[in-house]
């Protein structure tokens, strides 16, 4: 105990209240969106500064979520167009996950391939796989809208998870870095036992990577979860629709000359709360990949 | 993670002979080997030939056409290239872009730094670094809906408090001169926790016994920052800034949602005029030609961070 005391100096007090300071300005933002959230519209002109609503009201993510009928929504403060947040929380669910899930699975068995099996022209096509990180995605986004847009995939799940579903060169490369730190020892077992390349990969180095592929798998979540851009231009409809898309659509309808704040705010509420659970279930991890990754 | 998605096939190479003869056993291995790589590889190789060699092949041919996206590309030469350099909208959106870089890097830069140096020398506390890095895991879409609430010229919050504190007013957004200004320090919000965290990361590999040493020489926190941490930072943060300088250029939703380039282009930064050129006016080879420029700009700064990752890797190890 003493030897705390020792320490409390005017500069700790000074530190201390610095990082206080920023933790503040990082989260009141989003207290203050939960709070407009809460504000009947009527209301916002006359009440937009005390710290909790005069009259706290659900009424908001109520109608964003298309649970009230269109008359109501429009009586507090909608455009009176058709919106269906739920579904599209449900879009962006799927959007991300299918990119994580298959990404990470497909990166995994080329990283390994790289990393430990033996074949021709290895080097060369691992150089050719990372030179792509030179390109930006901006590049690329314009002839793959025209692919997409050929194959008939506009408004498709698979036209907007097509391009990222199947690799993307960091992961690969962050992967394989993995995968050579691997003792040689443990699969020279497996070898033995007469277990082929498949049975080693999924039996064997997988399991002993989870800590890279959840790393990997939690970035692309987020990556994914926050895409804009992408889906923009390839899944406007209503039923690929994401959250991202569906804001940025909701913010344009609005009934009058100022925007629908209390409704924008219950949708990004909305965008925020998945990725919240997210970091309660998985914080240390989130925090620890971080550390690892660094640079995606 | 995704196991649901593969069913594993039985054991390729069953047959595979027990220890008794390692030479042939080897040789054996790596004739599997060939066939077996190509089988791992396949999705990936079939995902980059199709949706990153192919289009950036594409890429570079449509900016040498007057693609519009609705007719087949017709070929003009370097006509974009040359229409590019009599482009003012280019070039400002070049400047603007510059400046937005500037602007963001160096406050989200010297804030990280600051940030992490607190937190290396304060607490270890994981619910700490975990509240910073809620801004990074939102949507930028959803960061510049909440910042244009909180910064409204009429409700917005920041200008009551302002206003309560006798400094009026400012349309944050909608001024030509505040535009950018605002936009760089959203995004210096939104990013800071996650740029200190990495800072931090780096920090800790720092050894604890240098601090204790320096602290028995009597040396204060300032001697502490710049004869330490600093030096011995220098790898990781010249790779975090690298990788902070290539986001930035290609900032987009951020302005997408708050800005749309506007006031009087004083945000129209490359990526979102690119986009503009490309989806609103439809001119797809114009907007190639543009997009090739800022792929030379980033190539190069990727090439930089490429090295920087290698030199970090081995300083590391």
């Amino acid at each position: 105990m003493t030897r705390i005391r020792t320490k409390v100096s005017p500069g700790r007090i000074a530190a201390w209240t610095v990082l206080v300071i920023a933790l503040f300005v990082t989260v009141f933002p989003f207290y203050w969106m939960v709070r407009t959230a809460l504000t009947p519209a009527a209301d916002l002109y006359t009440d937009s500064t005390g710290l909790v609503p005069d009259h706290p009201t659900m009424i908001n993510f109520l109608r964003v979520l298309g649970l009230t009928s269109q008359e109501e929504a429009q009586a507090a403060g909608g455009s009176g167009a058709h919106v269906d947040f739920l579904r599209y929380l449900l879009n962006s669910v799927v959007y991300s996950g299918l990119i994580a899930a298959l990404q990470t699975l497909f990166c995994a068995m080329a990283g390994y391939a790289f990393a430990r099996l033996r074949f021709p022209g290895r080097d060369a096509v691992f150089g050719v796989l990372i030179a792509a990180l030179m390109v930006p995605p901006i590049f690329t986004v314009l002839p793959n809208f025209v692919l997409v847009k050929n194959l008939g995939w506009l408004n498709t799940f698979t036209g907007m998870v097509a391009p990222s579903v199947l690799m993307t060169p960091f992961a690969v490369f962050f992967l394989r870095q993995f995968f050579l730190s691997i003792p040689r020892d443990v699969e020279e077992a497996a070898v033995l036992d007469g277990v082929g390349a498949w049975g080693i990969f999924w039996r064997v180095v997988m399991p002993m990577s989870r800590g890279p592929l959840i790393t990997i798998g939690l970035t692309t979540t987020v990556w994914a979860w926050k895409d804009y851009l992408w889906p923009l231009l390839t899944g406007r409809e209503e039923q690929t629709r994401v959250l991202t898309v569906a804001l940025g659509i909701f913010q344009q309808q609005s009934p009058n000359t100022q925007p629908d704040w209390t409704g924008l705010m219950a949708g990004s509420a909305l965008s925020v709360l998945p990725v919240l659970v997210l970091l309660i279930v998985l914080g240390r991890r989130l925090v620890e990949s971080l550390n690892f990754t660094g640079m995606k | 993670m995704g196991a649901d998605t593969a069913v594993a096939p039985p054991h390729e190479s069953a047959g595979a002979p027990l220890g008794k003869a390692p030479a042939p056993g080897r040789q054996r291995r790596r004739r599997d080997d060939r066939r077996a790589a190509w089988l791992f590889l396949a999705p990936a190789l079939v995902g980059f030939a199709l949706f990153y060699a192919y289009p950036t092949v594409r890429g570079v041919y449509y900016s040498l056409t007057d693609y519009n996206l609705l007719s087949t590309p017709g070929f003009v030469g370097a006509d974009n290239y040359r229409r590019l350099i009599g482009d003012e909208q280019f070039w400002n959106a070049l400047k603007v872009t510059g400046y937005y870089v500037v602007l963001n890097i160096g406050s989200q830069t010297v804030l990280a730094l600051l940030l992490a140096t607190l937190m290396h020398r304060l607490t270890r506390s994981v619910a700490l670094r975990a509240m910073l890095l809620v801004p990074w895991l939102v949507p930028n879409v959803t960061v510049g809906l909440v910042w244009m609430w909180l910064l409204d010229a009429n409700l917005g919050l920041v200008n009551h408090v302002l206003n309560a504190l006798g400094l009026g007013t400012t349309g944050f957004f909608t001024s030509p001169d505040w535009a950018m200004p605002t936009v760089a320090a959203v995004n210096t919000w939104a990013y800071t926790g996650y740029t200190a965290l990495l800072l931090y990361a780096g920090m800790l590999q720092v050894p604890q016994y240098l601090y204790e040493s320096a602290a028995l020489d009597g040396a204060g926190e300032w001697r502490m920052f710049t004869r330490i941490t600093l030096p011995l930072l220098r790898p990781v943060l010249a790779l975090v800034l690298v990788v902070s300088l290539i986001g930035s250029f290609q900032i987009f939703d951020t302005i997408a949602v708050t800005t749309k380039g506007g006031p009087v282009s004083a945000t129209r930064v490359i990526y979102f005029y690119i986009y503009e050129q490309a989806f609103n006016y439809f001119h797809m080879g114009y907007a190639s030609a543009v997009a090739v420029v800022l792929a030379v700009i980033l190539g190069v700064l990727t090439a930089v961070q490429i090295r920087l990752l290698r030199a970090s890797r081995s300083d590391l190890a």
